[in-house]
């Protein structure tokens, strides 16, 4: 573990009427690991993601990143910054094609007098997806179809890919497999850990405690609004996770 | 953990271009995704085959094909516009109301330009730049009925169907107030000789005029970037949004689109029939969504082609010309296009249901 947080958050606060979401919670991810952040319902995790992805502002506390102070003014803000957010249903255009959907809001358009009129640049769109799966071990039955006749796996991996490929630093990732079965699953625990190996923090907000055990490389505990653990993959079994979640004392441990 | 079978994978995508050729888009994927849905298509020629060999003096003259080009060219033109909008997820009933406002206003526009009275009957001597301008204010009315649509529909959030009912009923309605309910019936002798009966190459100039808009407006729809993010917004806004595509702006840029090209259908209109036709195009809008949805183009946003916007555009065309031909009384066109626009619904939903399931 690298001394400087990659992404950090330091005695964030949120407040929505009479519910402290968030109570100077502290969150840190490190590069290159998978981080899963983890708690009851309630306790603050998607507070948290939203403030650390841009979709929302803390009312006291700050965000650094590497290591500078950082305003996330919106998702788009945290984008430009290597911040991104793979969410669960809400990601791709089902009835485009996958390399399309790579390229949503980015497209890449033909040079000289057609580019500015907007004529895309298909075929390099199709090259620069087919390599950002093939780096990631992504395999499609075609780059072609609708992202909708893509099993449920499948589309998860090319909305995982899509983060991966305009997020260079953190990727938040809600629950990824939670609509999935086994073997899609395995595959995109599988695709979580190729990211990780590119260099590229992951952030894995999960309930499911065995498979965070299997592929997190750290773990942070948050419970009421603050974060009172952080366990490392070899301390971690699950009864000692849920325990932290549930009955541990909520205090704020030194950071 | 898998790291051999990624390995492999990694093998066989070794180059990009082996990962980008698709091996596995058939030529029937091609077919249907560039007709639409290839049925339709194949309806048209089983109907265009058989009236042709029942009455092939009739049905086949270059006469009557000439006249079937240009009945379907101010509904294509309409119908382009129409596409655009259900590609986004949205639908426009106005455009029939657009049209006949849009006529009204560019035709008493030029009767002023040239000089002649209200209530003048026949034919004026407005010259190019009379026309010029009544296709001004045709198209610039035309775009803002379309920006009220999108902007009611994009930053109020009202649903389209009952925004764009409305400003039928508004634009219809100033249309009879601009003219008391009486047609124009006085319009540029040139418009008339020159774009309503004039020929390109042997080729009716509204007919030219139509394709032009549609082989434009086809290439703007699957070749560009305005194309692929309105496809974006009609199967997934939030996605879209959330990608930094400017929503809004892609959706009232969508339903002025539409407003536009209802306007030059109305200069087509006038050119071609030399009145305005307030009371001709109720049934305009009904026409153009059943044709784009026979098209393929489904209604639930997302999916569609300009190329099944033409062939289902040529269908209810045809099936009236052959009833007319065949001594069927006319009248039966009317149940077979109902019959035909809910099997094309039909036919979405299941290829929709298939897909995710």
């Amino acid at each position: 573990m690298s001394a400087i947080p990659l992404l950090e958050a330091r005695s964030v606060s949120k407040r929505f009427g009479h519910v402290q979401a968030l109570d100077g919670a502290n969150f840190s991810v490190y590069p290159a690991e998978i981080c899963a952040l983890i708690g009851d319902n309630g306790a603050g995790k998607s507070t948290l993601v939203k403030i650390l992805s841009g979709a929302d502002r803390p009312d006291t506390g700050r965000i650094l990143l590497e290591g500078r102070e950082v305003a996330l003014a919106g998702p788009l803000a945290a984008q430009q910054m290597g911040i991104a957010t793979v969410y669960q249903d809400l990601a791709l255009a089902p009835d485009l094609a996958a390399s399309d959907n790579l390229f949503l809001g980015r497209e890449i358009v033909r040079g000289g007098v057609l580019g500015r009129l907007g004529f895309l640049d298909r075929r390099e769109m199709r090259a620069r997806a087919a390599r950002q799966f093939a780096r990631l071990s992504v395999r499609l039955r075609s780059p072609r179809v609708p992202v909708s006749s893509l099993s449920g796996g499948q589309r998860q991996s090319v909305a995982i890919a899509r983060a991966a490929m305009w997020a260079d630093k953190v990727i938040f990732m809600d629950e990824p497999t939670a609509a999935l079965g086994v073997a899609q699953t395995a595959r995109v625990i599988d695709l979580i850990r190729q990211v990780r190996d590119q260099g590229i923090a992951v952030v894995l907000i999960s309930h499911n405690m065995t498979q965070v055990i299997e592929i997190a490389d750290r773990v942070e505990v948050l419970r009421l609004g603050k974060r009172v653990a952080r366990i490392d993959k070899s301390a971690a079994t699950v009864e000692g996770l849920v325990a932290a979640m549930t009955s541990a004392p909520a205090r704020e441990e030194a950071a | 953990m898998n790291w051999s079978k990624s390995a492999a994978v990694r093998e066989s995508c070794a180059t990009p271009d082996a990962c980008a050729t698709d091996p596995q888009q058939t030529l029937y994927e091609r077919l249907h995704h560039f007709a639409g849905g290839g049925w339709i298509l194949i309806l048209l020629l089983v109907l265009v085959a058989g009236f042709w060999i029942a009455r092939p003096a009739q049905f086949g003259s270059t006469y009557n094909l000439t006249m079937l080009a240009v009945n379907a060219a101010i509904l294509l033109v309409l119908s382009v516009g129409q596409t655009y909008v259900i590609v986004s997820a949205g639908i426009d009933l106005s455009v029939g109301a657009v049209l006949v406002f849009s006529s009204v206003a560019s035709a008493q526009t030029m009767l002023w330009l040239s000089g002649e009275p209200a209530g003048t009957f026949g034919t004026t001597s407005g010259g190019w730049g009379v026309i010029a301008a009544g296709l001004l204010v045709a198209v610039a009315s035309g775009a803002a009925w379309g920006a009220l649509n999108g902007a009611l529909v994009a930053l109020v959030r009202i649903p389209a169907l009952i925004v764009t009912l409305g400003s039928l009923g508004m634009a219809l309605g100033l249309a009879q107030v601009l003219t008391g309910g009486v047609d124009v019936r006085a319009v540029p002798d040139l418009l008339v000789t020159q774009v309503g009966n004039g020929t390109l190459l042997g080729i009716p100039m509204l007919v030219v005029i139509a394709a032009l808009v549609a082989i434009v407006a086809a290439i703007a729809l699957h070749l560009t970037r305005f194309g692929l993010q309105v496809f974006a917004v009609g199967s997934n806004a939030e996605a879209a949004r959330r990608s930094g595509i400017r929503l809004r702006r892609r959706i009232v840029s969508v339903y002025m689109l539409s407003g536009m090209l209802a306007g030059l259908a109305a200069m087509m209109s006038i050119a071609r029939f030399s009145t305005t036709t307030i009371n001709g195009h109720a049934m305009d809008n009904l026409s153009t969504i059943s044709a784009v949805v026979l098209g393929g183009t489904s209604l639930f946003g997302g999916v569609g082609t300009m190329m099944g916007t033409v062939i289902g555009v040529f269908i209810p065309i045809v099936l009236l010309n052959g009833f007319v031909i065949l001594g069927i009384p006319p009248f039966w066109q009317t149940v077979a296009m109902g019959a035909v626009l809910i099997l094309a619904v039909w036919i979405d939903q299941i290829k929709r249901r298939v897909r995710q399931g």
